[in-house]
């Protein structure tokens, strides 16, 4: 079931939606900053506010890359697979972190700490190669650098 | 050097707020062009030759000619910021969005007010939390001075501003693409015509323009369209932000008059190479664009100029192809992108996209097979334009075609020694 700030916050986006439909990724979003993924049952929720079956909206949700479908780790690493991370040290850092953690793209650490996936250019390429940890970007990282980043999340 | 774009924006990119943006001249276009008629607006922006900074490079005053206008036209009409940058080797439209959220707002208000649209949106990509952040703040402090909302500055002109928060893809920054995503639908590209100056979001007529592009929307109007060509050092008018990232001392973004050539951009602004490290080729504007030699370094950064050398200006943002980089790695990372980006929407890409992947791959990892080069050949053609339904795998290709023309000699010996000959390095 919604929480009752999850559905304000979605009525909140419907009050000036065009369509209800078109409050879709809003409400994803929202339904994902509260439960940090959506499950089927949060789903069908959603759906049934915006008058959308639930494959209908899980259509819409997947076809996202962070929209997450399955339950993820208290935070969430980003890294950065595109061009210029890649020229920059991309593989070694990749190779790092992979190790340091034990876990591949796609994996959450056993203390659900940790999930690890690629994102595609994070548009800092001056400062490559670059990860995003939740919403906090960073780069250049360094092999002696990702000690500290990981530090500040528990 | 004039730098309209950046001027305002802070060594630590912390943004100015209202009050500061008013001191240093900000808002004052809208006024100015709340007291024209719109059409005299999109004149003015049509006679200064500003040309769409997304990458297409369509004249923006010409799109905006397409509008519907005066009575009969349907309502409501939408103006949209694409801030969706996530072409791979872009990073400039951030420093815009996060350095000073206030210009593009007072571009938005301008832009909404000359094709008479009452809803605008400014469409920004998953990752940009700080700038979503920052623009969410800039808008509210618009509202509580009256440069948003209900009768702007005590006129007839209303305009309602919201931010949508993308949830990550790139076929998002397509523009019709991103009017589905807007209506919260798969974000596949729509048929075109009709065009979306004529039936965009729900139908509506509707403006989508890059964020740079919109950012200069408050200086034209200011500063008038002769000023704007005169900052350019070309044909194409206006300043661009440009950019460097890969193997070179200084990566960065800067302000300049468009045209600067690819020379001035790598060995003064980025300060040459790095120590150790030489260099190969560029893909000037992203990663869609094609391969830049050395033979090109004197080439001037415009549309015209870039397209004779047989690429494109694209976003302006240039990545570097060092020597201690493999050349076919490189361009598999890029196709990896793209394949996995690809909406699905149309077979050529879906399918195409996936398999040039895997060829790339496997020559990389040594086990490329003779004719795999001319497969990736024939695909270059088969993905080119006219035969998928956007631009996202023509975009694609035209890296890989630059580089088996240019770097031939490496795949062969890729699939000769079997091996990738900058493995051992």
């Amino acid at each position: 079931m919604l929480s009752d700030k999850e559905l304000q916050d979605i009525n909140a986006e419907l009050a000036h939606a065009a369509t209800k439909a078109s409050a879709s990724v809003d409400a994803l979003n929202i339904v994902q900053r509260h439960q940090g993924w959506v499950s089927d049952e949060a789903m069908k929720d959603v759906a049934s506010m915006l008058d959308m079956t639930a494959d209908e909206l899980d259509a819409v949700a997947t076809f996202y890359s962070f929209i997450f479908r399955r339950p993820v780790g208290r935070h969430v690493i980003l890294v950065c697979d595109s061009i210029s991370c890649y020229v920059m040290g991309y593989n070694p850092l990749l190779d790092n972190i992979k190790n340091r953690l034990g876990i591949a793209f796609g994996e959450t650490t056993e203390d659900k700490r940790f999930t690890l996936l690629p994102i595609s250019c994070l548009g800092a390429c001056d400062r490559a190669p670059a990860i995003m940890v939740d919403e906090d970007l960073y780069g250049p990282v360094t092999a002696e650098t990702m000690d500290g980043i990981l530090e500040k999340y528990k | 050097m004039e730098q309209p774009l950046t001027k305002n924006i802070r060594p630590d990119q912390e943004p100015l707020s209202v009050k500061d943006y008013e001191k240093a001249g900000g808002y004052q276009s809208v006024r100015k062009a709340l007291a024209m008629p719109p059409q005299d607006v999109q004149n003015i922006v049509k006679a200064s030759n500003l040309r769409g900074r997304g990458g297409a490079g369509f004249s923006t005053g010409m799109k905006w000619s397409f509008v519907p206008m005066g009575t009969d036209a349907r309502r409501p009409k939408y103006f949209v910021v694409n801030a969706d940058e996530m072409e791979p080797g872009t990073f400039k439209d951030r420093l815009l969005l996060e350095g000073d959220p206030h210009q593009l707002i007072e571009g938005v208000i301008v832009s909404a007010y000359a094709i008479e649209a009452e809803q605008a949106f400014i469409f920004i990509r998953w990752a940009y939390k700080l700038a979503t952040k920052r623009l969410e703040q800039a808008i509210k402090e618009a509202y509580a001075n009256n440069y948003l909302g209900k009768n702007i500055l005590g006129t007839t002109y209303s305009l309602d501003l919201r931010i949508h928060g993308s949830a990550g893809r790139y076929i998002c920054g397509e523009e019709t693409a991103l009017l589905n995503a807007l209506e919260g639908k798969r974000a596949t590209p729509r048929a075109k015509p009709p065009f979306p100056q004529v039936s965009g979001l729900f139908g509506k007529p509707t403006i989508v323009n890059n964020a740079e592009t919109v950012a200069n929307i408050p200086h034209i109007l200011n500063n008038g369209p002769d000023w704007f060509k005169d900052l350019s050092r070309s044909n194409d008018a206006g300043t661009k932000l440009y950019g460097v990232s890969g193997r070179v001392k200084k990566p960065a973004i800067w302000e300049l008059p468009m045209g600067v050539t690819v020379r001035e951009l790598i060995e003064e602004h980025a300060g040459g190479m790095q120590d150790g490290y030489a260099f190969r080729g560029v893909i000037p504007g992203g990663a869609s664009t094609d391969f830049l030699t050395p033979d090109h370094l004197d080439v001037k950064m415009d549309y015209d100029s870039v397209a004779k050398a047989g690429s494109r200006l694209g976003t302006g943002t240039m990545i570097v192809l060092d020597d201690k980089t493999c050349p076919i790695g490189f361009v598999h990372n890029l196709i990896k992108f793209f394949a996995r980006e690809s909406c699905g929407w149309c077979t050529p890409c879906r399918d195409g996209l996936p398999w040039l992947e895997k060829i790339l791959r496997s020559i990389e990892e040594g086990a490329g097979q003779p004719g795999d080069i001319e497969i990736l050949e024939q695909h270059c053609k088969l993905l080119g334009p006219g035969n998928t339904f956007c631009a996202l795998a023509p975009g694609a290709v035209e890296p890989l075609q630059s580089a088996i023309k240019y770097f031939r000699e490496d795949f062969e010996r890729h699939i000769k020694e079997k091996r990738c000959p900058w493995k051992i390095l």
